[in-house]
């Protein structure tokens, strides 16, 4: 696979190259990257809220909590996609099972704001009492608390993806072979889930949860809230992600995409870099399925389904991979354009989002990024 | 003179004898049911009538017959003294037969659940003694479903007038199975004895209930009896395992060549290109609709052979989805040449948008194919095993499809450069093989056979845009489990997934069977990530 952008690939190195020349010779963020990354901050953390919150309703200027919700529901997306791009972008893993980090993230909230609904009755849940079980399993345990349930989302995913990790890249499954595997993953999760007798709920997941930290959910302020709190989450991982892929674990993990074997007759263990950027992926992805669950209030076995995983690497196709800007941007478009076709044009959707895996895997392989570079360096 | 006269009246004594014999036998079939008896069937309280019934049906008769059926569909009323029963939209006297319009005080009979099972299994015994032997057979079917609830003498008289062997054969189970519960010690002792050979399901839980213990007292009184009720269960169990076994094993062996069916075409596609086809499953579909359009023209068009239909789907249903795949591979896999994962999602993006179309053009619902009458039934090989035709008839299919495809891969010259550019794809093309010309061919090859499949699963399953989705993980596992390159290895995988989904699926329930079999692949492919048989030696890493 070609290198995606020529100028970060130390094509003739010195044998002994001192650590700080394996820095790229770029800048972290270039001034006005800086400059647009700060603007989008400030305003996803001041002008939404004021507009949503301050401004009356009657004004134009008002923004309708609906939209907060549905942007914030999409910050989710794109840290997904962004997770997504630091396996499949930097270290050529496609995974297909993406949507199951997800789902485990989403869950271990909806655990903590289930039990923050029933904590008022000190019953059971309704789906455990239908099941005639009289105390909460043990999986259960400690998710009143939200700070251990905090853990769990972000600790089940890592977790799970470290053991499969472990097993997948030590015997040198990559390529497709890996791909499928990861969907089948997430299909035999959701097959899990489905069943009542898991203990989440079955078919219908957790839902209809009332609270959040004490705070009622479903008001204005909560929806803005959230919206920040994703925002604020959204770029921290950007730089966290941009740090890592900057680094020397960064460089050798491009490596290993290009070259897999020449990595290892240099001495390397492409397992443990492998496995890290897997299993980070996958923790990323648990948070914002965290984040995700309160924000549209249900969290049920669908978003295990191979399909929601597949779509994530759309995302990150359109958006570009491998630039970790792309597919954030990628996200946004592609579930900004599903949140306005499937209202208007339910039937449309599905051509069109067909029509973007073909088109984008034909026409344009390195996404907008690689367009716009493309058309800059044609100009020079 | 003395003696004479007395072989005289001896043989006028046997002639009246006969005689008498004969008028038993004559006489209750050629009388008709009165209106009393009608009448302490219909009313009365639950006891009283079902003792009446119990009488009535000694003495078999057609009317009986069709007085019961009309009993259990709610058509017969009681008015005063008279029974009134429904023909056709008319209200008829029962004891007069003239059609009467029913008083004001006319009620119609009510029977509880209770009654309505006894009314049907007398039925059922009167219809051990119907002309037709299908009738016969399954009266005898139902009662043994639960031999309790029929009259012993009744099926005495049947298997003297018994003609048909397996009617026979079951009749005489039947008679076994009440005597068991009858007073003589010597025929309950005969009839367990007999019993061993019973199949029957329903057998087995009354030789069960016979030595149960009833306030501390055996239901069965005598210890020979029970012994003798032990080794026949013993016997019966053992014979019930083995059709349970049986029947596992074909299940098993259907399930996998419908998975070997779906995953065939693309272990040839990923032998040969490195392309995981994600809308193997939409092909799959398209062959299924292709399937329902032949049916839907032949009823339209040829009614006369409608029932021949799928036979001429078969083509057609691998025509249209090959068709379909030579163009996807001409269009868009041949422009992703060496990009397997890209090629994935663009694989992926064409079964969003055959889902789309087909929806669009048939709809969102489930289309009805039906089976033809030559597939609908089963060959009853056991009691408790059923193999059905529509299942057998795939199996056939599937072993049919997987001769052709070996004929054509290994003595075919197509064959032996499919075979060629999977092994090494350079050296082929340096010898003259037209290498895109063999993916196009292949990727039609592998997408029509999933028509194949499609075609096949019509049969089994529901026909709807989004059926390919449920089959795309299982077809994977088989092709990650049996490897690529080989026919052998796809063949045991899928049958080997089969049987063994089906197995853990009696024990743990289809989702947690699911759930260990693809756990069972992720570990098995720690320890050969080829899959069973991979190629060895130099071609691997080609």
């Amino acid at each position: 696979m070609a290198a995606i952008t020529p100028n970060e690939l130390p094509l003739s190195a010195p044998a002994r190259a001192p650590r700080a020349q394996l820095q790229s010779p770029t800048a972290f963020l270039p001034l006005w990257g800086w400059g647009v990354f700060i603007a989008l901050l400030l305003g996803a953390c001041v002008v939404v809220p004021l507009l949503a919150l301050a401004v009356p309703q009657g004004s134009a200027w008002h923004l309708s909590p609906y939209w907060v919700g549905l942007a914030g529901k999409i910050l989710c997306y794109a840290m997904v996609a962004l997770a997504m791009d630091l396996v499949w972008g930097y270290a050529g893993i496609l995974s297909l099972g993406h949507g199951l980090f997800f789902a485990l993230g989403g869950y271990a909230m909806g655990m903590y704001l289930n039990r923050a609904m029933t904590a008022a009755s000190g019953n059971l849940p309704d789906f455990m009492q239908f099941m005639q079980w009289t105390q909460y399993p043990w999986y259960w345990a400690g998710t009143q608390h939200f700070a251990w349930a905090m853990f769990l989302a972000v600790a089940a995913p890592g977790l799970l993806a470290f053991v499969f990790g472990f097993f997948a890249f030590r015997s040198r499954i990559k390529g497709v072979y890996f791909s499928i595997i990861t969907q089948a993953l997430t299909y035999a999760a959701m097959l899990l889930f489905f069943r009542n007798e898991t203990g989440f709920g079955g078919n219908n997941g957790l839902t209809d949860f009332k609270t959040l930290l004490g705070f009622p959910m479903g008001t204005a302020g909560m929806t803005v809230a959230l919206f920040v709190v994703s925002s604020v989450v959204l770029a921290a991982m950007f730089l966290f992600a941009r740090w890592l892929v900057r680094s020397k674990f960064g460089r050798v993990l491009t490596a290993i995409r290009d070259a897999e074997s020449r990595v290892m007759f240099c001495g390397y263990n492409p397992l443990w870099f492998k496995l890290a950027v897997w299993t980070i992926s996958a923790m990323m992805c648990g948070i914002a399925g965290a984040l995700y669950a309160p924000q549209v209030g249900i969290i049920n076995p669908s978003e295990m389904s191979p399909a929601n995983s597949i779509e994530i690497a759309i995302w990150a196709a359109i958006g570009g991979r491998g630039t970790l800007v792309g597919p954030i941007v990628g996200a946004v478009l592609v579930n900004g354009a599903k949140s306005v076709l499937t209202v208007s044009f339910p039937q449309f959707w599905l051509y069109v989002l067909g029509g973007l895996f073909i088109v984008v895997t034909l026409f344009a392989p390195y996404g907008l990024v690689g367009l716009v570079r493309q058309w800059r360096m044609r100009r020079g | 003179m003395f003696a004479s006269s007395l072989h005289a009246r001896l043989r006028v004594l046997r002639a009246l004898f006969a005689g008498a014999l004969l008028l038993l036998a004559l006489v209750p079939v050629a009388r008709a049911l009165t209106v009393a008896e009608a009448l302490s069937i219909a009313s009365g309280d639950t006891d009283a009538r079902i003792a009446a019934l119990h009488r009535a049906v000694q003495t078999p008769d057609p009317q009986l017959a069709e007085y019961l059926h009309k009993l259990l569909n709610d058509e017969v009323q009681i008015d005063g003294d008279r029974v009134l029963v429904q023909r056709g939209s008319q209200w008829v006297d029962l004891g007069t037969g003239q059609a009467v319009t029913p008083s004001d005080n006319a009620q119609s009979v009510v029977n509880n659940n209770y009654v309505r099972k006894e009314l049907a299994s007398a039925q059922a015994a009167l219809d051990l003694f119907a002309p037709s032997a299908a009738q016969r057979l399954k009266a005898v079917q139902r009662l043994q479903d639960d031999p309790t609830s029929v009259d012993r003498t009744l099926v005495e008289r049947a298997l003297q007038t018994e003609k048909d062997p397996a009617i026979l054969d079951r009749l005489k189970l039947l008679h076994a199975a009440i005597l068991l519960t009858g007073p003589n010690t010597a025929e309950r002792l005969a009839a367990a004895r007999e019993l061993a050979a019973s199949n029957y399901p329903a057998v087995r839980s009354l030789l069960l209930s016979r030595l149960d213990k009833v306030d501390g007292k055996f239901v069965e009184p005598d210890a020979a009896v029970r012994a003798q009720i032990q080794s026949s269960l013993a016997a019966i169990d053992n014979r019930l395992a083995w059709g349970e076994r049986l029947g596992t094993l074909f299940s098993g062996i259907s399930l996998g060549s419908i998975l070997l069916l779906a995953a065939l075409g693309l272990a040839v596609t990923y032998g040969l290109m490195g392309v995981i086809n994600m809308a193997q499953g939409e092909f799959i579909m398209l062959g299924a609709y292709a399937t329902y359009v032949m049916q839907w023209l032949f009823q339209r068009y040829l009614p006369g052979v409608e029932n021949y239909a799928l036979i001429a789907a078969v083509p057609v249903s691998f025509v249209v989805a090959g068709g379909v795949g030579i163009v996807v591979e001409r269009t868009i896999i041949r422009r992703l040449y060496g990009r397997p994962l890209e090629t994935l999602l663009a694989t992926w993006g064409v079964s969003l948008v055959l889902i789309q179309l087909v929806r669009s053009l048939f709809g969102p619902q489930n289309v009805q194919v039906d089976n033809p009458p030559w597939m609908s039934g089963g060959l009853h090989v056991m009691a408790n095993l059923i193999l059905p035709y529509n299942r057998m008839v795939i199996i056939a299919f599937t072993a049919a499809v997987l001769l052709g495809m070996w004929l054509l891969i290994a003595r075919t010259r197509f064959g032996l450069f499919v075979r060629a550019v999977t092994q090494n794809r350079s050296m082929a093309a340096c010898v003259g093989v037209r290498t895109p010309r063999v993916d196009m061919l292949a990727f039609g090859l592998g997408t029509g056979i999933a028509g194949l499949a499609g075609c096949a699963l019509s049969q089994i399953a529901n026909v709807s845009p989004e059926m390919g989705t449920q089959y795309i993980v299982d077809c994977f596992m088989v092709v990650v489990l049996g490897g690529v390159g080989q026919l052998t290895g796809t063949v045991t995988a899928a049958m080997g997934l089969g049987v063994v989904n089906t197995l853990l699926e009696g024990v743990a329930g289809a989702v947690l069977a699911k759930i260990a079999v693809l756990g069972v692949i992720i570990l098995f492919i720690q320890k050969r990530p080829q899959g069973l048989f991979a190629l060895k030696g130099r071609s691997v890493e080609a």
